[in-house]
């Protein structure tokens, strides 16, 4: 064999593995039943949940609980499906949290009750997506 | 009054230089074909048109920049990102934070690019404009905002509010225009991001550069000429777009609060790969032109940078990355059309390579194992390995979205801990990396075979052993994993350092530009071994407050609550939180905020005391100060050590109404290692919820407690005049001193007490910091008691994260060391270009 095809070879090895350890680490997007689910079999592996802050009737976001020491808190979730989640992060109270109108929790079950975010991701109302222009001072 | 006539000229110009771009593509089309005698009308009709396009370009530059710059409000885009607040270095920032501004910069970039050029080039004008123009072309078209029925093409930043938005009032009074703007993104405020944007889009835009001397060397059958003047600014537009990328991770570090300079979030990603690939590129360039090999490797891989810059840009602007990335651009509808672009120059490149591809000239001769090709194919080899490691997961939700838009379901998502999952592949392939640039400078310059790579390794490699032997036990590397770093990059800048010492000795300081480029990659990689592999968060959570669940203990709880004036143990350091402060123009340092009185009108307060610093009085009471950017409030946290002060950091952050709280880190700087802190929540204490009236009658001379504070009530005393209240014969005005204790601080308090015929006046103090408010409500002259009613809230507060960073001077050093070597290769390859042209042997 030349060279040149044991380094093809070589290169597509490296490739397949680079493709199979991503797909392997990859997380995926679930609902908080199908999360419950995993924490049930044994599966610790954290995974996505896509959603909305609980709102009351008249769309305030409910259920924002910060611990005394002001480092980590408790809030509610609604995922796509409906399901509604109390889920805990060891961060403070990320800026702008109650305005987020989408919520991405990585993280997983740690009990029955309760769902351990590791990270938040926040979709806002940001600068780049200017639609409302009450609140601006005029 | 609107003004219409400005975003007018915009636009016009806009639709000009759309216009003029196909027709300089069009002109320089039959200039390249053309008979010779048609050739200088075709030369001279093209130019002019480019001319006119260059002149639209900055035309659109200029109308926008007035638009910010005069506070034009009516347009959309001045409002939606600039504000009256924002001094003229961020509003450049403001330029190009929305997309059709960033677009414009790129417009401009390219307008800069293709001037040189044509002044530089004489025989590649015509081919190599052809395909500038196009790209021109597509890029102008984003800022077109036409719209033909469900069409949209591009999107204007000359719309005027009212068209923007469908609000009310703009029914009532078609004239209205907003009174300031919605402001910066204030992550934007920072010097680094007015000069990063503008960096990194000039690295973008110098891509085209060598892809358009390729495909007009394709075209023209000189499939091996376009090497000479490509390799250059190859080398140009890797330098200027890794400079890009390092003044963004620099960026993040000093204003971002996620505690690195890179997070492999998907937006670094898109930069960062098709940097790796046209680094990759450059090698096998520099190669071809010694050894007339690797030249359609060359071929692919500056198509490859050159398609994978426009698939940053999809990716980073089509909103499809919405839920991976915290900072990426959300739809403004132009994701189609993005595209398009990227198709479309993919199609052109593959057609043109694949059309031509039995033509270019290959060596059919096998690749000696000791021969410099070999060693820097496999180089090459590796960095398109990283970039696709890089870019195979980056790209999930596009696959997601290919899964979908063919019917299926797909939901998988990226992998959690990004950092670990990249870093896990990256760091091995830097290693490799590292390695083949030591050895490869050998056989660089020398004739190699078995034993004389032996020989000229051996000292090398031995003086690198001890080298990181030392850095081990010094710097505690016990994981295997750093060590073969330490090795590797050790390794590298020793090798690299002797054929730099070498190449000076005999004076040719033109060719070390390789040498000097290594050293800083083998630096880059200590450093960010050491400043991300060893970082410590030392701001854990001692406050004894134990959870009842056990998980809960599993979690780290990496930050600390500091109350104002409250000495708290963080590590090795006692930290002292103590209140807030704003920046003053004309003051040197930061002035606490308790002198300050708000007053209505943005970037101003009243001085409510003299502010001193060091002997030099700046302002008086009651003179106006100018602040800078009121929103931002600094922290001011003193760091002790056994007592002794050491340092004050001032975390800075913001509130901000559409963003919430933005926190922005300070650093101590110590020669091997940074103590970076941030703020992470805040007491606001803008419209406090005051607890229930709590009375207490005193009498001069008594201590008593006001919320958990040693008060003491020294006496009251009679007024002859009160600040801001005019006093009549017969009125009464009787000031209480109270002396608060607050740990080591000692406050006055002094609240005023009016008597007027029958009426009673009171003047309460409130004070933010100690979270209280007193009022003197009564004086009970007969039992000589005052009563004061207090009321409180919440003392001020931070919560602070504090991490320390070891030897991230060695990162930003090696990067300096490798980017002066891009230079040092830049001026060596177009000297040899300029000569060559000159002699006219090539073009």
């Amino acid at each position: 064999m030349k060279k040149g095809h044991l380094l093809g070879l070589g290169v597509i090895a490296i490739a397949i593995i680079i493709i199979i350890s991503m797909i392997g680490d990859a997380s995926t997007y679930e609902s908080f039943a199908t999360a419950k689910n995993m924490m049930m079999k044994g599966d610790e592996k954290p995974i996505h949940v896509v959603g909305e802050l609980k709102k009351g009737e008249n769309g305030t976001v409910e259920g924002i609980e910060v611990n005394p020491n002001k480092t980590s808190f408790y809030f509610k979730m609604v995922d796509n499906d409906g399901t509604e989640q109390k889920v805990f992060y060891n961060e403070p109270v990320p800026p702008d949290f109650a305005r987020a109108e989408q919520v991405v929790v990585i993280g997983s079950y740690k009990n029955e009750e309760l769902f351990v975010a590791d990270k938040i991701l926040m979709k806002c109302p940001s600068k780049y997506q200017e639609t409302d222009i009450a609140q601006a001072g005029m | 009054m609107i003004n219409t006539l400005i975003g007018n000229i915009g636009h016009f110009a806009v639709i000009l230089a759309f216009v003029t771009s196909l027709i300089t593509a069009y002109g320089y089309y039959q200039y390249t074909n053309a008979p010779e005698l048609e050739k200088a009308n075709w030369g001279r009709f093209s130019r002019i048109f480019f001319y006119i396009h260059s002149v639209a370009s900055f035309a659109i530059v200029f109308a926008l920049f007035e638009i910010i710059y005069n506070h034009r409000f009516e347009y959309f885009y001045a409002y939606s990102h600039s504000s009256m607040a924002l001094p003229v270095h961020y509003m450049v920032s403001s330029f190009w934070e929305g997309q059709e501004g960033s677009f414009i910069l790129w417009i401009f970039w390219n307008v800069i690019l293709g001037l040189v050029l044509i002044r530089t080039n004489k025989k590649w004008e015509g081919p190599v404009m052809v395909v500038f123009m196009m790209v021109q072309a597509f890029l102008v078209s984003m800022i077109l905002g036409v719209v033909i029925g469900d069409l949209k093409i591009g999107s204007s930043p000359f719309i005027l509010l009212r068209d923007a938005l469908n609000a009310p009032i703009f029914q009532l009074n078609p004239e209205f225009v907003p009174e300031d703007g919605t402001g910066l993104n204030p992550l934007l405020q920072n010097i680094w991001m007015v000069i990063h944007p503008p960096t990194l889009f000039l690295g973008y835009a110098s891509t085209l550069v060598p892809f358009a001397f390729l495909i007009g060397g394709l075209a023209t059958r000189k499939y091996t000429e376009w090497v000479r003047p490509a390799l250059p600014w190859a080398q140009f537009s890797a330098m200027i777009l890794g400079m890009g990328i390092i003044m963004g991770a620099y960026w993040a570090y000093v204003t971002l609060n996620f505690g690195g300079y890179w997070n492999w979030d998907p937006v670094e990603n898109a930069v960062y790969v098709p940097w790796l690939i046209l680094v990759a590129g450059i090698h096998t360039m520099i190669t071809f032109k010694k050894s007339s090999t690797a030249l359609k490797s060359s071929i692919v891989l500056i198509i490859t940078s050159f398609i994978l810059v426009l698939y940053a840009t999809f990716l980073v602007r089509s909103g499809v990355l919405g839920d991976s990335s915290v900072h990426s651009f959300t739809d403004l509808g132009l994701s189609g059309q993005l595209l398009i672009y990227m198709l479309f120059f993919l199609a052109v490149a593959i057609y043109f390579a694949a059309k031509h591809w039995k033509h270019i000239p290959t060596s059919e001769k096998e690749a000696d194992v000791y021969s410099r090709e070999f060693w820097i194919f496999i180089g090459a080899t590796t960095l398109a390995l990283m970039a696709f490691q890089v870019i195979l997961p980056t790209s999930i939700p596009v696959w997601n979205a290919i899964i979908e838009s063919f019917g299926g379901i797909s939901n998988i998502a990226p992998p959690v801990d990004q950092v670990g999952f990249y870093t896990k592949f990256q760091l091995w392939f830097a290693v490799a990396v590292a390695l083949l640039t030591a050895v490869g400078q050998y056989f660089w310059w020398n004739k190699m075979d078995a034993k004389a790579l032996r020989e000229a390794l051996v000292v090398p490699y031995i003086i690198s052993v001890i080298i990181s032997a030392v850095i081990i036990v010094a710097g505690k590397v016990f994981d295997i994993t750093y060590i073969i770093v330490v090795l590797a990059s050790v390794f590298t800048i020793v090798a690299n350092a002797t054929i730099l010492t070498r190449l000076l000795k005999k004076s040719t300081f033109k060719l070390a530009g390789g040498s000097l480029a290594h050293i800083g990659l083998g630096l880059i990689l200590i450093g960010t071994m050491f400043s991300s592999g060893y970082s410590e968060v030392i701001s854990q959570n001692m406050s004894g407050l134990v959870y009842s669940n056990s998980w809960e203990d599993e979690l780290n709880k990496e930050h600390v609550l500091l109350w104002i004036n409250k000495p708290t143990q963080i590590k090795e350091y006692t930290a002292v939180y103590r209140g807030r402060q704003k920046k003053v123009s004309g003051v040197p340092e930061l002035v606490p905020v308790k002198y300050l009185q708000e007053t209505d009108r943005t970037n101003e307060a009243i001085a409510k005391a003299d502010i001193v610093i060091r002997g030099k009085t700046y302002f008086e009471k009651g003179d106006v100060v100018p602040i800078v950017l009121e929103e931002n409030d600094y922290f001011r946290i003193d760091y002790y050590k056994e007592d002794e002060f050491q340092f004050s950091l001032n975390p800075m952050s913001q509130f901000n109404t559409s963003m919430g709280l933005i926190s922005s880190p300070d650093s101590r700087r110590f020669v091997n290692r940074d103590l970076y802190t941030f703020v992470s929540a805040i007491n606001d204490f803008e419209d406090p919820e005051w607890r229930d009236d709590e009375t207490y009658e005193v009498a001069p001379g008594d201590t008593f407690f006001i919320a958990d504070f040693v008060t003491n009530f020294e006496g009251g005393e009679v007024l002859t005049e009160v600040d801001g209240v005019p006093l009549f014969d017969g009125d009464v005005a009787v000031k209480a001193k109270l002396t608060v204790q607050d740990y080591d601080v000692e406050k006055k308090i002094e609240p005023i007490f009016i008597i007027r015929g029958a009426q009673i006046g009171r003047i309460p103090v409130i004070d933010s910091e100690l979270g209280v408010k007193v009022e003197l409500t009564n004086i009970i002259p007969e039992e000589n008691k005052f009563v004061f009613t207090v009321n409180r809230y919440q003392k001020d507060y931070v919560v602070l994260k504090a991490i320390i960073k070891p030897q991230i001077n060695i990162l930003w050093v090696g990067t300096i060391i490798m980017l002066i070597g891009f230079c040092v290769a830049i001026y060596r390859r177009y000297v040899e270009f300029k000569s060559m042209r000159d002699k006219g042997l090539e073009y």
